[in-house]
């Protein structure tokens, strides 16, 4: 048999929160069990209290405004992509950068991309595997041992696609036979039997200009 | 017997939201929402309780969401997220509160508890019997407890709300107040007991006499 330890109603009081979550020893509860066997205004006020408790606690309190959700998830949304924006735009330095430095080796290394000539697609028949010959100071390219190359020392093995890549254009001489038009087929000919293009340094179009005369 | 809390609707999936949290963690931060939204009605009636304005706590409440988000990766799996998110609301709303100036300092009808050490003897001890939960599906009813505490004094109320309202822990309820364990209880015992005062006189006065009770008997 438990020996209770008698309470009066104001001690009760004291300590009847901390019963209600449970936060008193085993020999307090059973005094309070006690006096609440026997005390009807306590175990009013025990059960008044536990009412709040379970009232306030329950969700259905906790109202929120009209359309509250719906701005809160906005709000969020926005904040979240502008920090992936921002963490994006923290990757695009670095890439910037990187593309700032490899663009300006691009341009450097491929300062002859631009056509020398537009003339230059007159070559679309020429296999792209081709190899052919350039030389620096020149605009056209050769098939190997051509003998309008231009200085010849600075000869320069590459294929067909390639040369074409770099903006040289076909010399109408020793690749006449893949240029398009009669015209350019039977004015290359006629060149062939005169000026040297390469040294003239002239576009195909000029050569082909004063053969049509 | 111990007190049994029941909390409806705040059944968390723990795992979904573990798992969600290392999402966002890991940088899908657009998921936030949807790992604060079952925790969104506490948050703000967190705010509210303090700022007592209803547009403060939400704009309260919505700092203090991204202020969340923005710091998701300081949360440790050991704490509860909720209490996480509410901790990081009261701050946030307390430090409105002190900023601003311009909430009032007291309850709505001036129901001055008196000394905080002082003991508080119920005044009321009508016969209570349990109240259904069913009435708090009456707006009225929802807005007498509301009032009830809105009357309190701002340190009883906020341990109120903390305690019973968002569940945190005595220990939790301390550290978001900055109050010691002590002042929790105290203030605690003193809410609980002047809330059921306030109510009984509500009720005493019929106010709840409209609910389907049976005919003739008092639902306390």
């Amino acid at each position: 048999m438990v020996n209770h330890i008698t309470m009066n109603c104001e001690q009760v009081w004291r300590e009847i929160s901390n019963y209600v979550d449970g936060e008193v020893d085993a020999g307090l509860r059973s005094s309070m069990e006690e006096h609440f066997r026997t005390c009807t205004k306590c175990a009013s006020v025990l059960a008044g209290t536990r009412n709040v408790v379970a009232l306030y606690g329950d969700e259905r309190m906790l109202e929120v405004p009209a359309g509250f959700g719906r701005r809160l998830e906005k709000r969020l949304t926005k904040k979240a992509q502008g920090s992936r924006w921002a963490s994006w735009t923290a990757w695009l330095v670095p890439l910037a950068a990187m593309a700032l430095v490899a663009g300006t080796l691009m341009l450097t290394s491929s300062s002859r991309n631009p056509m020398k000539s537009q003339h230059a697609e007159q070559g679309k028949d020429i296999p792209p595997d081709m190899v052919v010959v350039v030389s620096s100071g020149a605009k056209l390219f050769h098939v190997p041992g051509c003998q309008f190359i231009h200085d010849k020392a600075s000869e320069r093995t590459l294929t067909a696609k390639e040369a074409m890549r770099e903006g040289y254009v076909p010399c109408p001489r020793c690749l006449r036979q893949y240029l398009k038009t009669g015209l350019t087929r039977e004015a290359g000919a006629q060149v062939a039997e005169g000026t040297d293009p390469d040294e003239e340094k002239e576009a195909p179009v000029q050569v082909l200009s004063t053969a049509g005369q | 017997m111990p007190e049994t809390r029941v909390v409806l609707n705040t059944t968390v999936d723990n795992s979904r939201e573990q798992d969600l949290i290392s999402r966002v963690q890991g940088g899908q931060r657009e998921l936030f929402y949807e790992l604060v939204r079952p925790y969104e009605r506490r948050v703000y009636a967190a705010a509210l309780a303090i700022l007592r304005n209803e547009q403060d706590a939400e704009d309260a409440t919505q700092e203090a969401m991204l202020k969340a988000l923005m710091n998701i990766r300081q949360f440790r799996a050991e704490a509860r997220f909720s209490t996480w998110l509410i901790q990081i609301t009261v701050n946030e709303a307390l430090m409105r509160r002190r900023r601003e100036r311009t909430v009032p300092m007291e309850g709505l009808d001036g129901h001055r508890s008196g000394d905080e050490e002082s003991e508080y003897a119920p005044r009321d001890f009508a016969d209570w019997r349990e109240i259904p939960s069913e009435a708090l599906e009456r707006k009225e009813v929802r807005q007498r407890l509301a009032q009830a505490l809105a009357a309190l004094d701002r340190k009883y109320r906020e341990v109120f709300m903390l305690r019973d309202m968002e569940h945190l822990n005595i220990q939790e309820t301390a550290e978001a107040l900055g109050i010691t364990v002590a002042s929790v209880k105290t203030r605690l015992l003193r809410a609980r007991l002047m809330l059921r005062d306030l109510l009984a006189a509500g009720w005493e006065q019929g106010w709840f006499s409209r609910l389907p009770f049976e005919k003739g008997t008092k639902p306390w």
